[in-house]
Parts: C-alpha cells; structure tokens; sequence
C-alpha cells in the first residue's frame, strides 16, 4: 500500500492507503475530519469541496495518493482560534443555510471563486458556484453572502 | 387576533436585503440570526454517516437491475469468502422476522395494501428493490462484495403507464391486480353545473415523477447492548419511525431508542418507515455488533421515495362572465409498486384543495391510485397540495384565455373576500383567514404588473424572437397537520397532535424539549424566541432539545408545515403553565394573593409595591425546595400537549415573468415577486429563507425535474448529472414580501410556511410560459418545460 505524507489542517499525517481511497474517505473516515460531508458519487453536489493546496478541489472525485505532499484545509479548519472566517460569518448573518449539508463546499467554493474576482457581481457568484448545489435555500441568501463576505475580505486586505 | 387585519410588512428584500427590526424587547418578530448556524458553519456536525461506535461494520445492499422478475436464486456464499466481509443474506435468510414496511393511511375499505418486504423473498417489482446484503468491516470491503453475489431473475414485464396498468389485459404488479383504491368525494351537484354552462374547460394535466433529493443521503447506524437498541437515522419521524419500528420487528418500542442527530433536510422524503432502517436493526440483532449503512446518491435516487406522479383531469363549468359554476377532477395517482407509510394519502391531501381560493356551488373529486413497478411514490414538499393548486392555477388561466379576460380579474371574481372569513369552501373545509386582495395588490405594484403587460404586447406586436409570458398563482394550501380528530375521519393511522416541555434549570436558564424534529427549518432559533417572550428570560438563555426519543418522549415530528402551528403552540402552552405553577410560589415568597401578581419582564410584581421575584429566582427557589407552598412540587416544569381545531391556511400571489425564446425553446425567468401570508411570523429571516427555497424547488418542477423511466422501468436520471436539480446560475434572484393576516386557529396567530413557496410557484411559472406562446395557439407545455418540448411545440404549431 502507498505511504502518503498529508498535511490536514495544519496538521501533519502519514497514511498507508489503498490506491483507490478517495480524499474525502481519507478525510472523514481515517482522520476523523467529518466536517466535510459527502453528497453524490458523481462530482455534481459541490459538498465535499476543500483546499486542496490553496484551491477548492471536490474531495470525492481526488485520490487519496494524488494529495501526497499536498496541505488541505477543510471547512473544521478555516476559522483561526474558533473564530469564524468571514465568509463563514457572512453565511451566518445573511441566513444562508438551512439545514447547512451543503454548506462547508459552499464555503470552500466561495472563497476560491473571490481569488478570481474579490468583488464579484451576483452573476459572477451564480455562475462560479453553479458545481455546488444547495436544495434548501434557493440560493438568494448564498449569494448576498458571499457578497458580504466579499467585502469584509476586502476590508481585512486593505485593513493593515 | 381575531381581528383580520392584513398588515403590510414592507419587507422588499430585493431591493435592501435587510429586514426591519420590531420595536421593542419583543422575540416574537425579530430576525434573530439562528443558533443552529455556528456548528454547521464550522463541520462540528453529527451527520449519520459521521458517528461511529467501536465494532461497527458496513452494510450495502445488491439491489435489482430488473423492473419487474422473480427471484429465482440467491447465492452469497463468494461474497462471505471475500477478506473483510462478515456476513451476507438474501431476502430470504430474513423472511421470517423481517415482517412487511407499514402503510399507515388506508383511504378506502376496499383498499389493497400488498405485502412489502424490506428485502424482497421470492419477487421484485422496481428496480432498485433490496435482494440482498453483505456486512463488511469498511465500506470499499462491502463494496467489493457485492459484485460477488449472484442473483437469478426471471423477467416479468413491467407495468409504466398507468392508463395501460388499468387496462383488464395488463400484467399484474400484484395479484390482486394493478387498483390500490378508488375515492370519490361530491359535493353540490357537478353534472347540474356543468349542464348548459356557458364555458366548460377540460385539461388534462401531468405532475411528473420527482426525486425529493435533499442534500445529504440517508444514512443508518444500529446498535445493541443485547438488552436495548439504539438506530440512528436521517430521519424526519424519529418517534413515528420508533412505533412502526417496534411494531414491524418486534423490538418492544420500550427498548428501543431512535435518534435523528442532524439531518441534512427531508422534503418529505424522510417522512418514511424504510427497508434499510428495519434491516439495520435486525443485522444488528442478529450479529450483536453495530452496523451503518449509507447511501450513495444513485442508490438514493433509485430507492428514496419518489414525488408527485399523478394525470389530472379537470373539467370546470362558468358563467359567461367568469363565475366558476362547478368543478370536477378526476385523478390517477402512481402509487409505484408497494403502499408505503402515507402513499396513498398523498393525493387525498389535495383532495379538498382543487378548489383553491375560490367560491363555486359544486365540486367532485375522484382518485384512482394504481400499482406500477417503480418506485413508490409519497410524500414530496407540499403532498398533494402542489398537484392540486398546479391544476386550479392553470386551469384558471385557461378560463381567462377563453374568455378573453386578464387572469388576475378571472381570479378576482371568484376568490373569497376578506370580509367572507372564516369561509366554508365547497370542499367542506374551514378556511380561517385571509386577504387575498391585499397580497395581490401588493404583488401586482412589486411586480410592475401593467408595465410588462405593455412590454409584451409590444413583443407580440414586433413578433419579437424573444416572446414574454406572465404567470400569475393566486394559492391558499393547508398546514398544521393536523387536527387528530380530523385525522381519525380520513382513517389515518395516528394523531396530529405534537408536544412541548419547558423546565426551568436551577440557575435561571431554560431547556425545551419539542416533538418536532427539525432537519434545517430552525427550530431551535424559533422555539427560543417563542419561550423568551413568554417567560421574560434572555433569548440566549434558553435551549431547545429534540430527536431523540430518549430526550424528546413523546412526538409527532416535522412535516406538513406543522411544526411551529402545532409544536410551537404546545411549547408556548407549556410555558404558560409554567408561568402559572411560578405565580403560586411568587405570591407565597411575597406574602401575597396570586392574583396581586403582574407578570411583566420576566418577574412577578406585587401589583402597586416594588416587592418582585424574577423567574429565575423562583426557579432557584423551586430548585432548593426549602419553602414551598401547599401542593407545589419542588419543580419549576411543565408539559403540553396541543392538538388544533383545524388546519392552517396559508395563501399569497405569486408573479413570474418569463422570457421564452422561440427559436431555441429556452424558457428564462426574468424576474419573480412573491407576496406570501402566512400569518403572523416569529423569524421573518427564517420565513424568507423557507419561502426562497420552496420557491426554487417549485421552479425545479416547472423548468428542471423529472425522474424518467424507460419502458423497460430503468430509472434513467440516477445521478445529479441526469437529474437536473436546479444551481444558483440556473434561478433568478426573487423578490419577497408579504402580508399578515393571523390565523385564528391558534394563540400564535402562525399559519406554516416550509410548502407555500413550492406549492405557489410552479404554476406561476408554467402559466408565464404558456402565456408566452399562447398567440402561438399553444395552451399547455407538459412538465419540465424543457427548451425541447418547447421548441417542439412551436414546431408543431407552425406545422
């Protein structure tokens, strides 16, 4: 069995794994990380998306051997000492979850769609979540959301 | 709260995207931010398929490729030889104690419930049916091992249309034959009505076969100590699941636990007593170790609970000037293969519905459910409501089309005025209150309803490629399921009541327990807002727990909009007694009459003094027990259990404006106003984010979804990739308001919101893309309007 060497969270694993264990399995049943849920088995729901090296990957259709060397972030270690990311918190204020299945790839997808476009209009938000699909809120909130979170991003980068 | 006043809210959320704040220290009203957020924000969540228990194995089941076979071998010995795997059985190492999937809502006398068994014996009759299973120790095991059982069918045909199901010469689902029952329901004499009227209109419609598809699969873990059972599930029915549980495997219901922990929404799809639930627990009885199972999305398309799935045949008679005489519907409703727990009940709750908002003499309903081997069909967001307001909101249009007359003015001189509540509608039910004219006021100036109407004249004058249609849905449905007694009439198998606990901690706080068991709606942000006006005590200062059978004992769950009409009344209930057992120990703290006491900010006061006890001493005080009064118990608690009078009914109007392109059949929603009543409100963000989602999902009927079978009974849309659920870039952003008219069925004044925007909107929009082609002499698009089916059908009018 391949060794991988994974850093999850901050924090440095090694792992023995089957060539054909998904990342997300690795995640959620060897690690323990079951913040990010699984939502499909067809790359379509956008729930098990993560950081895969910086950028949000969908952790159902990546290979366990294919992050070796790799640093993933997933939705448990976005806030710094408990507290929330802003965008996390923008989900909070705008109300946009609801039964929050979908949430942690929502989140992961918002903040890898503002490295594009740090002020993105609401078509840009629309279209660059379209790989995650939510069934609860119809989406409205989700995009005033990443507005918001948008711009509190925005200020934290031009706050010193 | 009797008085029925329609108040406008003036929440324009499109334009702010703020809601106001009541005045005040009042909950009740304000747009708290809920409490369930911060541990779903951060992945601190308790999915099923998170937990594990030491031991635990993995279940997955072979499931059948054909529609409709006999099972003419099993073979699961490859399987058990395959390292990691545990065990594996067939249907039939389990047919003694597997017992048969309970249908609880006989609608008729006559009514056939076959036998289901949780894995089929001897017969399979959709595909996906459970024929086997293999236990492993991890899921990739289970995975390998199912490949290597081996299955023998021999093929019977499949029954798919349900038209050809009822023909004397089709195969049969089931011995006694393809008719699960047959319902008719009159009132007023229909054939007079119809006789000589000046516009009769006849429709037949189709509600499409639909996959609930909430985002997280089901999942279900089973434990046992040898003595006790513990099952976890994502389930909306914890104690529903608990009774049908113990009465389907004989576990007695004493030592059984059922625990729904966060469950990544329902839609009705997990209102349901399933295979996979009964087989866990019976693994786990039968090898004394936990066992999960949890499903793959195709494997959950195939085996959840489909939706809808119904031809509907209208007949309406009016007069000349748009007055509707009469109605009459005639409905065929696919049941799939097998009763599940509220199958057949699913279009008797549209039963009294086909009528709408509006008033007429004489009605007739009559339903046929019929077998067919797929999948069951049973409850989907909204359960026969949406069907039947899709067919009076159509239908309405078609009446305004034929008499040349706007559709908003066909629907004003028919629905029931303000002033007329509460109002006993043809249909036998009691609608509480209403004001459909100020909704649609208010929907109509959101809306710019003249301008577009101008704007598509002008299209239609240019013959603009690009055509606009306006879809109007002027809906009323029924929530707060339900009255028991009303229940016990339609031979439903259980009451409607639901249940709330309040007790006061020793220190001050508050724990609520609910009946109801929430899966995204908030129940817990809402609850507390409810207990905190009630009793006085910081919103943040109360918790609310639920979904555990062991916590929460006694329970009716989460669905048909019943929660906060019915769960929230009994919470409140149950706070009120508490307040009333508190005022005892006030006055014998105080030295005074109970009725000296005010009770305002969560203290008692000596009406006059300044001698006061807050609640939370007297919860201290009930705590140390060294100086209580006569007859009061070292307590401060109390129960409740409320069961209405009646239902709820919600109702508001709905706009969609449409831009339907002629040369490719693309349908665009271009903008869509929502004006919903649903009474008065306890979380106006809350209420908007239920009316936001239902309104997709209701869009998703219209333009996206649809579960398609092949002649054969293969379910081709298995994936998310072929069943079309709609993404943020497929919806427009939707502009809500609303009106408040209180209900006056309960203390509250709440009415129920998790189905209103679906059963709305659906209509709204399929009447917008009708409306767009009707210069094209095209009255109907079947459901998804599809750019094919609508290309087609210009196709076919231009031919």
């Amino acid at each position: 069995m391949p060794r991988i060497a994974i850093t999850v969270d901050g924090i440095k694993h090694e792992e023995d794994v089957e060539p054909r264990l998904l990342l997300v399995h690795l995640l959620r049943d060897r690690l323990g990380r079951t913040g990010t849920p699984v939502g499909c088995d067809t790359t379509n729901c956008g729930a098990c998306t993560v950081m895969l090296d910086g950028r949000s990957v969908k952790s159902c259709s990546v290979l366990a051997v294919q992050a070796d060397g790799c640093d993933v972030v997933t939705i448990e270690g976005l806030g710094a000492n408990g507290s929330l990311h802003p965008m996390q918190q923008a989900f909070h204020e705008e109300h946009a979850l609801q039964c929050g299945y979908c949430t942690p790839g929502m989140v992961m997808a918002a903040i890898d769609l503002l490295r594009d476009d740090p002020d993105p209009s609401e078509e840009t938000i629309r279209r660059g979540l379209e790989g995650n699909l939510c069934r609860c809120t119809g989406y409205c909130n989700i995009v005033r959301a990443v507005r918001r979170g948008a711009q509190e991003m925005g200020q934290a980068v031009r706050t010193p | 709260m009797t008085e029925l006043d329609a108040g406008l809210v003036g929440e324009q959320i499109a334009e702010s995207g703020q809601i106001s704040e009541p005045d005040g220290a009042r909950e009740i009203g304000r747009a708290r931010r809920r409490k369930e957020d911060r541990r779903l924000l951060t992945g601190h969540t308790r999915w099923t398929d998170n937990l594990q228990q030491p031991g635990m194995l993995h279940v997955m089941f072979v499931r059948s490729p054909m529609a409709h076979a006999r099972i003419t071998r099993v073979d699961v010995s490859a399987a058990r030889d395959l390292p990691g795997v545990v065990a594996a059985f067939s249907g039939r190492d389990f047919a003694d104690e597997q017992g048969s999937l309970p249908c609880a809502w006989p609608v008729s006398e006559d009514i056939v419930i076959p036998d289901h068994p949780p894995m089929a014996v001897s017969q399979v009759r959709y595909v996906g049916e459970a024929v086997a299973c293999v236990i492993a120790t991890d899921r990739y095991r289970a995975a390998d091992a199912l490949e290597a059982v081996e299955v023998d069918y021999e093929p019977l045909p499949a029954v798919m249309d349900m038209n050809e199901a009822l023909a004397p010469d089709s195969p049969k689902v089931h011995e006694a034959g393809n008719k699960a029952f047959s319902v008719t329901i009159t009132s007023g004499d229909v054939e007079a009505a119809l006789r000589d009227a000046p516009v009769v209109i006849d429709r037949t419609y189709v509600q499409q076969r639909l996959i609930p598809s909430a985002m997280e699969p089901r999942a279900v873990l089973a434990s046992t100590d040898g003595d006790t059972f513990t099952l976890w599930s994502s389930t909306q029915i914890p104690h529903v699941l608990r009774v049908m549980l113990a009465v389907t495997t004989g576990i007695p219901e004493h030592r059984l636990r059922v625990i729904a922990p966060d469950v990544g929404g329902g839609f009705g799809s997990k209102l349901q007593v399933t295979a996979e639930e009964v087989l866990c627990l019976l693994l786990t009885r039968r090898l004394g170790v936990p066992v999960k199972w949890t499903e793959s999305r195709s494997e959950g398309n195939l085996t959840v609970h489909h939706g809808r799935d119904q031809i509907q045949h209208l007949t309406l008679a009016a007069e000349a000037d748009g007055r509707i005489r009469g109605l009459r519907v005639r409905l065929l409703a696919d049941m799939g293969a097998y009763l599940m727990l509220v199958t057949p009940g699913i279009p008797m709750l549209g039963a009294s519905m086909f009528n709408g908002i509006y008033k007429m003499d004489a009605y007739e309903f009559g339903c046929t459910g019929v077998f067919t081997t797929k999948m069951p069909t049973d409850a989907y967001r909204g359960a026969g409501r949406p069907e039947a307001t899709f067919a009076i909101e159509r239908i309405m249009d078609e009446l305004a089309a034929e008499l040349k007359m706007d559709p908003v003015e066909v629907r004003r001189r028919n629905w029931i005025g303000h002033e007329e509540f509460p109002y006993t509608t043809v249909s036998g039910l009691t609608y509480d209150s209403g004001n459909y004219e100020a909704a649609t006021d208010r929907a109509l100036a959101l809306f710019g309803y003249d301008k577009l109407r101008a704007e598509q004249a002008d299209r239609r004058d240019r013959r603009d490629p690009v055509q606009l249609g306006i879809g109007v849905s002027t809906y009323t449905e029924m929530c707060g399921l339900a009255p028991s007694r009303m229940l016990g009439m339609a031979n439903y198998g259980a009451g409607g009541w639901e249940h709330g606990s309040v007790r006061m901690l020793p220190t001050g706080k508050v724990e609520v327990i609910t009946g109801t068991s929430p899966h995204g709606q908030g129940h817990v942000t809402a609850w507390s807002q409810i207990v905190a006006d009630s009793l006085g005590v910081p919103f943040d200062d109360v918790t609310v727990l639920h979904g555990d059978t062991a916590i929460a004992h006694k329970g009716m769950d989460t669905y048909g909009s019943r929660s906060l009409v019915i769960g929230g009344v009994a919470v409140l209930q149950a706070c009120e007694k508490v307040k009333a057992k508190a005022r005892k120990l006030a006055a014998h703290l105080l030295e005074c009459s109970p009725d000296d006491l005010e009770f305002d900010g969560g203290a008692f006061t000596v009406r006059g003094t300044g001698s006061a006890k807050t609640i939370q001493e007297l919860a201290f005080a009930a705590f140390t027990a060294h100086d209580l009064p006569e007859g009061v118990e070292a307590r401060l608690d109390s129960d409740a259990t409320f069961d209405p009078d009646n239902y709820s009914f919600p109702h508001g109007t709905h706009l969609c404006a449409v831009e339907v392109d002629t040369e490719t059949g693309q349908a665009r929603i271009r903008s869509y106003v929502a004006v919903d009543d649903v009474g008065r409100v306890v979380n106006p963000l809350i209420v908007r984010g239920q009316v936001h989602g239902g309104i997709a999902q209701g869009i998703a009927q219209a333009l996206f979804e649809e579960a398609v079978y092949d002649a054969d009974g293969n379910l081709l849309t298995t994936t998310m990739a072929d069943y079309l659920l709609p993404s943020a870039a497929d919806l427009p952003d939707f502009t809500t308001d609303r009106t408040e008219t209180p209900s006056t069925g309960n203390p509250l004044g709440v009415k129920g919101v998790g189905e209103a925007g679906t059963i709305a909107s659906t209509p709204a929009v399929v009447n917008a893309v009708v409306d767009a082609l009707r210069p094209y002499g095209i009255d109907d698009i079947r459901m998804p309007c599809t750019p094919e089916r609508i290309w087609r059908a210009l196709e076919g009018a231009r031919s």
